[in-house]
């Protein structure tokens, strides 16, 4: 394309170039920026639908945090997402896309439920590590699966680990209402409360898998950072051809990563059955496994971040429910704002890529 | 006989929502977008479209209202990925979330403030919606339970798939939008407006998503609205895209096999076939996982895949 004066009316009337490298400064003002710009956009929403936006939202962060059994509510929410996040960001470092996460949860916690309902006689610290191993190996499995087509036959894994979810509700939808039944609710299709024997212990008040989360915060810190397996998802992520030129198996570490990822996101469906349900629904992934999504893309699958996102997604979560209880408007609230914060922030992060070239006037070149 | 009369009509009842959603989204995988909101556009659609039609009481505004809102989804992705080059998966899934929550949302607050405690379309629309009255044809043996019977929306969505087909495969604007997807720098090269073709078809194939939407909020319950209402049909949508090939004229009889399968359950005698209800409910996405396995296993034989689809487009890096 010339660049001559003479084709000054060509040129269209904004163009996009890439800026050099901002300092860390001005992107978390950026990022700060579009979390308020978002606020904003929900607050108008709120005042749409004819309710005070700064009564909302005080009420969301009032409702997460105003006492301690408030506070532990919102740890309880915390550690499916926390957890589930962490899985899914192993994954999306590879740029592999599993949204598998609300199947490999479901898968997890039936795994883990089987030896609740049929081993419940097990000595106690025994039985929840057998429960914890077969939910990390149930939702390995089956976020193994989609690994194994993808490295042979370049499967789609977007769209597989997607219909792994459906497939893994309906399994425990069959359990449910077959084999599982519970004898004793005279025909109502649930599956029964687990023994107390099998069920996750407190601490502080809150089941432990919210130590548990921790830990799990700086062992995939580290094990990204700091380890060779930790290196090869990066560089898999990066560039397939590079690691293949650097000598890497990479379909080895697509198996081995995408059983990782299953494996954590089906922990979380373990702690949060025997932890917080004490028993397996249909719902006890619940759409985690989508919002752990966005929490890990929020965080720029940086583990620090991911507590930092979903504990306020949490306070989010757990705050609309208490809207809800006191205005009156359903807890798809917190949905809506999630939905509005992350459609702005993936705004913002093209105006630290990039910026807008406007056409110059005539002459002032 | 009737009895496979009744099923055939049940499927294709059960697969138009489906076809809209396959429909619009072959539209925008077209351009190289791969859009995962389609759940999302239906669900806004489904609930706009509802409530337009519950306070006008008029079948096309409610129609012309969920369209409007779809497309306006579209457009939020749009301009989060072309003009703003966002991650397609993660902005898709966005719009997802937001677009249940959204249509949730407005579902349950509007419930709120109706006096009977349920929303229930007025009687003039659910007549217009009802089919089987067209005259004279509906009354037909067979063929006319078989053809004419139908809700208006069924031919609505056979003549948009129709119509595409031949927009894509028979018209200039067809051909740069296939440019587009397979190699957008060259397609720019031609002097086609690329983003301009994004968006266009984009939004158009949210408002096609959209009308699916309307559909699974008036006629799926009967005109009552309950919160869900698309109950992960979307996705079925976007695996369906695989299934049909990218066209939109298999599409059709693709969108049918699968409503089929959805009704399965409800002419299947458990006597005959002793499967659970569970595994009925699971038979769409098992035979979706296994088409996705085998059309990827079957590297020969032509698949309409968009050569771009996935990638966005930044003009200065061509």
């Amino acid at each position: 394309m010339s660049n001559g004066a003479g084709n000054r009316q060509n040129e269209p009337f904004a163009r996009v170039v890439k800026r050099a490298e901002l300092s860390t400064g001005k992107i978390v003002l950026l990022r700060l920026a579009a979390v308020a710009l978002s606020l904003i956009a929900g607050g108008i929403f709120i005042a749409c639908v004819g309710q005070n936006p700064f009564v909302i939202y005080g009420t969301i962060i009032s409702g997460a945090v105003r006492s301690v059994m408030a506070f532990q509510g919102t740890v309880k929410v915390m550690i499916p997402l926390l957890v589930t996040s962490l899985g899914v960001t192993l994954a999306f470092k590879m740029k592999f896309w599993n949204i598998g996460g609300e199947g490999q949860i479901i898968f997890g916690a039936t795994c883990a439920t089987f030896f609740a309902l049929f081993c419940s006689g097990m000595n106690h610290v025994l039985l929840i590590i057998v429960m914890f191993l077969a939910g990390f190996i149930g939702g390995g499995l089956w976020g193994l699966l989609p690994a194994i087509f993808k490295v042979k036959y370049n499967t789609n894994e977007t769209l597989f680990t997607l219909m792994l979810n459906y497939i893994a509700l309906h399994i425990v939808s069959y359990l449910r209402d077959g084999p599982w039944m519970d004898p004793g609710s005279q025909g109502f299709p649930k599956i029964a409360r687990f023994d107390k024997n099998a069920s996750l212990d407190k601490l502080f008040g809150i089941q432990f898998g919210w130590l548990i989360a921790l830990l799990l915060v700086v062992i995939i810190f580290v094990y990204i950072k700091y380890t060779k397996q930790g290196y090869e998802i990066s560089v898999v992520g990066e560039s397939q051809d590079t690691a293949r030129y650097a000598g890497m198996n990479v379909k080895k570490i697509v198996l081995r990563t995408m059983f990782l990822s299953g494996g954590i996101c089906g922990m979380a469906g373990m702690l949060q059955a025997t932890g917080s349900d004490i028993t397996l629904t249909t719902s006890v992934a619940g759409g985690v496994g989508f919002t752990a999504i966005i929490i890990a893309w929020l965080a720029q699958l940086n583990p620090f971040s991911i507590l930092l996102v979903s504990f306020l997604f949490s306070v989010l979560e757990k705050g609309s429910s208490v809207v809800q209880s006191n205005y009156g408007l359903s807890t798809d609230c917190a949905d809506v704002l999630q939905g509005i914060i992350l459609f702005f922030i993936l705004g913002c992060e093209f105006f630290i890529r990039y910026r807008f070239l406007f056409r110059k006037k005539e002459g002032t070149k | 006989m009737s009895m496979l009369i009744k099923f055939l009509v049940a499927a294709v009842g059960a697969g138009t929502p489906l076809l809209f959603g396959t429909v619009g989204e072959i539209l925008t995988e077209k351009t190289g977008h791969l859009n995962l909101g389609v759940e999302g556009m239906m669900s806004i659609g489904a609930c706009i479209g509802f409530m337009a039609g519950y306070y006008t009481d008029n079948f096309f505004i409610a129609i012309l209202a969920g369209a409007a809102a779809g497309a306006l989804g579209a457009l939020i992705y749009a301009v989060l990925t072309v003009t703003f080059m966002a991650n397609q998966n993660v902005t898709g899934l966005t719009l997802t979330i937001f677009g249940i929550g959204f249509a949730n949302f407005i579902g349950i607050f509007v419930l709120s403030k109706s006096p009977e405690g349920t929303l229930k379309l007025p009687e003039k629309i659910t007549a217009a919606m009802r089919g089987g009255n067209i005259p004279a044809l509906s009354k037909l043996p067979v063929v006319g339970e078989l053809l004419f019977s139908y809700s208006p929306f069924v031919y609505i969505g056979i003549a948009i798939a129709v119509a595409c087909a031949w927009y894509l495969n028979h018209t200039k604007a067809g051909l740069s939008l296939k440019a587009v997807g397979e190699n957008p720098g060259a397609a720019d090269a031609a002097g086609i407006k690329v983003t301009s073709v994004k968006y266009r078809n984009i939004i158009f194939g949210g408002a096609i998503c959209g009308i699916g939407g309307v559909y699974c909020a008036m006629i799926i319950n009967g005109g009552v609205w309950i919160s869900n209402n698309v109950g992960g049909l979307g996705w079925i949508a976007v695996a369906l895209v695989i299934f049909a090939n990218w066209q939109p004229a298999y599409a059709i009889w693709g969108s049918f096999i699968f409503g089929a399968l959805r009704v399965l359950k409800y002419y299947i005698p458990q006597s005959v076939l002793p499967f659970p209800i569970a595994f009925y409910d699971m038979l769409p996405f098992l035979i979706t996982a296994l088409v996705l396995v085998i059309s990827s296993m079957r590297k020969s034989g032509r698949i309409n895949l968009p050569a771009a689809l996935g990638l966005n487009y930044f003009r200065e890096e061509r």
